[in-house]
């Protein structure tokens, strides 16, 4: 069956709401206005505004009642519209969420899931393009997931549901538009491997999120000038499989790591630290990175599109590691 | 005089009210000795906020805390033996040892912190409400929290949001009248705590806080009110902090001639002197709980004193739990 990732992500909380009344959704516009990416479209209806609840634009609140409600013996689904304005939850997130198990002695535990929208690419300016998973998955106590395809966008969601502690979901806003084919088997899917996109000998690439497709193109890009690339969907930036990427890596001896973050301090910078750290003797290259320019991302769509990796900078990366 | 209340209730409004201050005043000792470490905000002139209020909730009430919330958890039950090992940070603390003074948790009395982020407090509180409304459970959540967390958003945002919602929610907010050492006049436009609550279409009181009698029966109502389904209630308490923010400040934001004139309305003082003269309490009581709490501090100090230290190799213990459906471990 092929759907829209917006109707996986809608179809993962239907059946959500459907098998466990202990889960609500709560957000910014998910009820009358359907979700201004238009994943809760019906939901209202079928649900009612007790548990599908349209909140103030007070995200640190709301983020924090997810938190309390969670702890309160409920499975909220609290949709921040983006992550740019879930910085003004951070301290709830980092400081709560994050912290609640440990700092107890292990009394409390927080079930919460947080949605929200990543990325740039739709010229909505330096506002609203922030690329910032990479931040989140720096705290301990968190999961983050990072679902690039219709099947784990509605699955992700369902396994994330079953875990004890927080679950941070960044769904890529260029990604809701796509079609997708959506796997056969259970709807929930496994959140603890990386997966292989695409199989490949001379190059891996790495990446996750709305960077896989990117990926993706400049791998069919390369098979025609006689280059295999690997494709490694992360899927999961905290906690990293790492050994799945690193199995990879061993067997291409060469790695590029895609993230539209900024360089500076990325998720791709971590990654390739792992490969320093546990894969240095089998390199026959420096890992190389295709990350977003040093800039906020402005609105010309030619400036925007030179600030983002794209499939042609991931293809030139990789035959300069080949040259 | 008479007071509304019989023998028995003022020696145990009396009883809490000392239980803290004998506690505190040991535990700043024990900074000195360098036994406690890190902050320590000692509650010392305020303890007839929680001694008054905490009485008001059930067991099945939720209580959220600040980083000032000694007092809170002795009252609310904790033992004093895991409270005065929390200070230690010895694995037989509240906490396992690892918040100290300013995380207390206890998960059998719905003590949720203990949390240490000015303001951080009200949004969790607003949840654990909205967890109890869906559940059509008649609990009531109560959320201490100072003047200073007034100046945050988070207190705007959750004050709009259990009213909106109307939420079993109980805001205490403790005014001590200094945000650490900013006084309320030189960082609010507009001092009148309970007259913010009441914008947000919120019931809101303002209550003398080192009047236990009066705080005792000002939440009280409140509490009524909140569980019969009125929705949300902010109380305001004027109360006063008579040591440091922490264990060190130099003070220079108020004057020695305000904080004695505060100490002269010690809450403990005040309410003896209330209970004496209703011949509710005599000097053998007083020896008697005198005694009876000095033993009960050096019990816990003891206890503290012997417990162990969480091995390192638990570390990383309860970061987060393993993957559920998944073999391989999620944890650190």
């Amino acid at each position: 069956m092929t759907i829209t990732y917006r109707e996986a992500v809608r179809s993962g909380m239907r059946e959500a709401l459907q098998r466990d009344p202990r889960v609500f959704l709560m957000g910014e516009d998910v009820g009358k206005y359907g979700g201004t990416y238009a994943c809760s479209k019906g939901l209202l209806d079928e649900f009612g505004p007790e548990r599908i609840r349209d909140t103030p634009l007070s995200e640190s609140t709301f983020v924090g009642a997810g938190i309390g409600a969670a702890l309160g013996g409920m499975r909220p689904i609290v949709e921040v519209m983006t992550v740019n304005f879930s910085l003004l939850a951070l301290d709830q997130i980092l400081n709560n969420a994050a912290t609640l198990r440990h700092m107890s002695g292990g009394q409390f535990n927080v079930p919460l899931v947080v949605r929200m929208a990543t990325g740039a690419g739709r010229q909505v300016a330096a506002q609203h393009s922030h690329s910032l998973e990479g931040w989140y998955a720096h705290i301990p106590g968190i999961t983050v997931l990072t679902p690039a395809t219709v099947t784990d966008a509605r699955g992700m969601l369902l396994t994330a549901l079953e875990q004890p502690d927080p679950v941070f979901i960044f769904e890529h806003a260029y990604l809701y538009s796509m079609e997708g084919l959506l796997e056969e088997g259970p709807a929930a899917v496994e959140i603890s491997h990386a997966a292989i996109r695409r199989i490949g000998s001379d190059v891996s690439l790495l990446t996750f999120g709305g960077c896989l497709w990117k990926a993706l193109a400049a791998a069919t890009q390369l098979a025609k000038e006689g280059i295999e690339a690997e494709v490694v969907d992360l899927r999961v930036l905290r906690p990293l499989d790492r050994e799945t990427l690193l199995a990879s890596v061993r067997k291409t001896h060469r790695a590029v790591v895609i993230d539209e973050a900024w360089r500076t301090g990325s998720f791709a910078a971590e990654v390739s630290a792992v490969i320093m750290e546990q894969a240095f003797y089998e390199l026959d290259a420096p890992v190389a990175r295709v990350c977003s320019e040093e800039v906020p991302i402005p609105y010309p769509k030619h400036l925007e599109e030179a600030a983002l990796p794209s499939a042609e900078k991931i293809a030139q990366a990789v035959r300069r590691l080949l040259g | 005089m008479t007071v509304p209340i019989t023998r028995e209730q003022g020696l145990e409004l009396l009883r809490q009210m000392l239980r803290i201050r004998r506690f505190e005043e040991r535990a700043a000792e024990l900074y000195q000795l360098g036994k406690i470490h890190g902050f320590l905000h000692l509650y010392i002139g305020e303890e007839a906020v929680a001694a008054g209020s905490i009485p008001a909730l059930t067991q099945d009430d939720a209580v959220v805390a600040t980083y000032r919330e000694h007092g809170h958890a002795l009252v609310r039950g904790t033992s004093m033996r895991s409270l005065m090992a929390e200070l230690y940070g010895k694995a037989t603390g509240c906490a396992r040892g690892r918040g100290g003074s300013m995380h207390f948790f206890d998960a059998s009395r719905r003590f949720y912190g203990g949390l240490a982020i000015v303001g951080g407090g009200l949004p969790v509180a607003v949840g654990l409400a909205l967890a109890d409304k869906l559940q059509g459970r008649a609990r009531v959540t109560a959320c201490y929290f100072g003047d200073g967390a007034v100046a945050e958003g988070e207190f705007h945002e959750s004050l709009n949001l259990a009213a909106l919602w109307k939420l079993p929610v109980l805001f205490l907010c403790e005014n001590n009248l200094y945000a650490m050492g900013t006084a309320l006049a030189r960082h609010q436009s507009q001092t009148d705590i309970a007259g913010k609550a009441r914008a947000y279409a919120m019931t809101a009181h303002t209550v003398d806080g080192m009047d236990v009698l009066a705080v005792e029966v000002a939440t009280g109502r409140a509490v009524e009110s909140i569980r019969q389904g009125h929705g949300p209630c902010l109380l305001e308490y004027r109360t006063y902090r008579f040591r440091a923010h922490s264990m060190y400040d130099a003070e220079l934001y108020r004057t020695k001639d305000e904080v004695n004139a505060w100490k002269q309305r010690d809450p403990i003082a005040v309410f003896q002197q209330t209970l004496r003269a209703a011949k509710l309490l005599y000097d053998e009581d007083w020896k008697n709980l005198d005694a009876s709490i000095a033993a009960e501090v050096e019990d816990a100090v003891a206890f503290a004193e012997a417990g162990p230290w969480e091995p390192i190799d638990d570390l990383s213990k309860d970061v987060c739990s393993r993957t559920v459906g998944d073999q391989r471990s999620a944890s650190a």
